[in-house]
């Protein structure tokens, strides 16, 4: 229990130092922010309230203290290029990245575990070597290159998925949540989930091809270390098939580690979707941040930024939860 | 981005494997390391005689030449090994000196990465305590930033340019280097030849820099090998966003985004670089895997 607050302590300062970098980063950024937040046109006085209403004419801790004050009240200020309310924005785009990000995850996991439990039934033989290759090759080229490589495989050459976007705009505007797969699964709209897991296709491979690569390694290690216990051993002996063996017994205790690992590498994949969103317009948070970036619209990007720093932490401290649960030698660590 | 360098505890008290003469075979029966160095010895040459090798000048426009097919297409110009760009551009010849700054960005990012995460790794875990937290709390803190929109924020700050890339590479990737070299240093630092130094009375400093780092060096340099790689893309990223070097100097990132405009017209002016990268990418990882094995005695048996 200690422990559990202990992290959540921990939790809170990284978060906190995380508003710091970003002040940080964005009070060096040339330009006046208030020129920049009120646009062009506006008087004088305009820009004088602003100022004070930011606190800019006091010193740069007093403005720090004025904007983490309003960022604890949800205020994160209007957007500059949308003209409206960076975090309602942000909550608008959120949900689509959520959606690629948990699929590219399951996906990445189904192939891993694929591909471990291959090699590893194919020990020492030609399989367990085109199995190490593959995801040695999967490893080594990021979800950058992986994205381009998709769209020239799949967009052009063997033009079988759509290349941008989340939905074709002819089905688009039947929607009650922003979870386009989920809604249309659970509706039974098979023609919208056939369409929205089209567009899926291409930026989810992207994003769990060097995922799934990690967990076949992680998981055929496990496989490797658990197929050489006593308890298999016996099991073998009795006669079980070598599917069994690897399917029944050893996963059951290789699981474990390689699904602690993969929480941890989640982050690493909801930081990829930033540059897959942009390279197949999928209108997430990370396109829209890149977006936001190149307008110089500060206070969007600062609130971006922000929820994907909150996210990242809450992800990490739930795996280290999650871990210390499951296993009992660490719970009183 | 997924993370390959995770950080594996590596066994403890063994001194550095010596790099004399009888490594050389076995650096060169390596095939990870024939592929990889060869093909980034390879890249570099091109850099160093890009105008040379080049059969064009990179920013030289033919509109009556424009997207011409690679070799071997119809329609195709035999002065055009890969293509012509739609400004008819040589794609050849933009690929070769796209060269320059991959690999000027992988060596400097890289390197600047590498020294300031391997200080501050040291630090912490040598000296542990407040400094330890201390450097553990920025790494988690800088953890929680998705690396690529921070890379694009640094260089939206600074304004675009090589100098910029190089700072964002920098800055965001010296946590790879300080995560594994804290973890080796810690080890390190148990072992029996550092607390012998101890009683010879050796200064603290003395011991973390001559006995120490030389032991962490092996990590350290597959690590390198594997940021560079990187960096290769960050670069390409950067490029891509329109953000890294002026339009005037061809780079594969630039060449991608533009490639990609006219994908469906002219696939090999979006191809070729993409290829340049992805070979590349592999080169270095190869490199890195191939020396982690080398420079290991552990691994090597």
């Amino acid at each position: 229990m200690t422990t559990a607050l202990n992290r959540v302590a921990m939790m809170v300062v990284t978060l906190f130092g995380v508003t710091v970098v970003v002040f940080v980063l964005l009070r060096v950024a040339p330009g006046d922010p208030v020129a920049m937040m009120i646009g062009p046109g506006a008087s004088a006085a305009d820009i004088l309230a602003l100022r004070v209403r930011y606190g800019l004419d006091g010193s740069l801790l007093t403005q720090f203290i004025i904007w983490l004050k309003a960022l604890l009240g949800g205020d994160f200020g209007t957007s500059i290029s949308f003209h409206r309310n960076a975090l309602a924005l942000i909550a608008e785009r959120l949900p689509a990245t959520l959606e690629l990000a948990v699929v590219a995850l399951g996906v990445a996991l189904l192939l891993g575990f694929t591909l471990a439990v291959a090699g590893t039934l194919a020990q020492r033989r030609i399989g367990e070597v085109a199995v190490d290759s593959l995801t040695g090759l999967m490893l080594a080229v990021p979800d950058f290159v992986w994205a381009l490589a998709l769209v020239l495989l799949f967009g052009v050459a063997l033009p079988l998925f759509p290349l941008s976007g989340r939905i074709d705009p002819s089905l688009g505007g039947t929607f009650r949540t922003p979870f386009y797969l989920l809604e249309s699964l659970v509706t039974g709209q098979a023609a919208a989930a056939r369409d929205v897991a089209a567009h899926l296709v291409m930026p989810v491979l992207a994003l769990a091809l060097p995922l799934s690569a990690i967990v076949a390694r992680v998981l055929k290690g496990a496989l490797a270390e658990a197929m050489v216990q006593d308890y298999v051993l016996l099991a073998r002996v009795k006669g079980m098939s070598e599917w069994r063996l690897v399917t029944r017994e050893a996963l059951r205790n290789a699981v474990g580690p390689t699904l602690a690992l993969t929480g941890v590498q989640f982050t690493f994949l909801l930081g990829g979707t930033v540059i897959v969103e942009r390279i197949f317009a999928y209108p997430g948070l990370g396109n829209m941040a890149i977006e936001a970036v190149i307008n110089r619209d500060l206070p969007l990007v600062q609130g971006i930024v922000l929820v994907f720093g909150a996210l990242f932490i809450v992800t990490n401290l739930l795996v280290d939860l999650a871990i210390a649960a499951l296993n009992p030698r660490l719970r009183h660590g | 981005m997924a993370d390959a360098n995770l950080a594996v505890p590596r066994p403890v008290g063994r001194p550095a494997a010596h790099p004399g003469p009888r490594r050389w075979p076995a650096l060169l029966r390596d095939p990870k390391l024939m592929f990889g160095g060869g093909f980034i010895l390879f890249l570099v040459l091109l850099a160093i005689f890009a105008p040379v090798v080049a059969p064009h000048d990179p920013l030289e426009q033919d509109l009556m030449a424009a997207t011409l097919p690679p070799w071997g297409f119809a329609e195709a110009d035999p002065a055009h090994l890969l293509g012509t760009d739609d400004l008819g551009r040589d794609v050849l010849s933009r690929l070769i000196f796209g060269t320059r700054v991959a690999l000027t960005v992988a060596a400097v990012a890289a390197l600047v990465a590498a020294t300031a995460g391997t200080l501050l790794g040291l630090l912490a875990g040598y000296f542990g305590g407040w400094v330890d937290a201390a450097v553990s709390r920025l790494v988690e803190i800088w953890m929680a930033f998705p690396a690529v929109l921070l890379s694009i924020l640094i260089v939206a700050v600074l304004g675009s340019g090589l100098t910029s890339v190089i700072v964002a590479i920098a800055v965001i990737d010296w946590t790879r280097f300080a995560r594994v070299i804290r973890a080796d240093t810690m080890a390190q630092a148990q072992a029996d030849y550092v607390t012998a130094a101890r009683t010879l009375g050796f200064g603290r400093w003395t011991i973390l820099f001559r006995e120490i780092l030389p032991n962490v060096m092996p990590g350290l340099i597959a690590l390198l090998a594997l940021e560079m790689g990187i960096a290769v893309v960050v670069e390409a990223i950067l490029s891509f966003v329109g953000l890294s070097v002026s339009s005037d100097t061809p780079t594969w990132g630039g060449m991608i985004a533009s490639g990609r405009q006219i994908i469906y017209q002219a696939w090999w002016v979006f191809a070729a670089p993409l290829a340049a990268v992805f070979l590349t990418v592999l080169a270095f990882n190869q490199v890195g895997d191939g020396l982690r094995r080398l420079l290991d005695p552990v691994l090597r048996r």
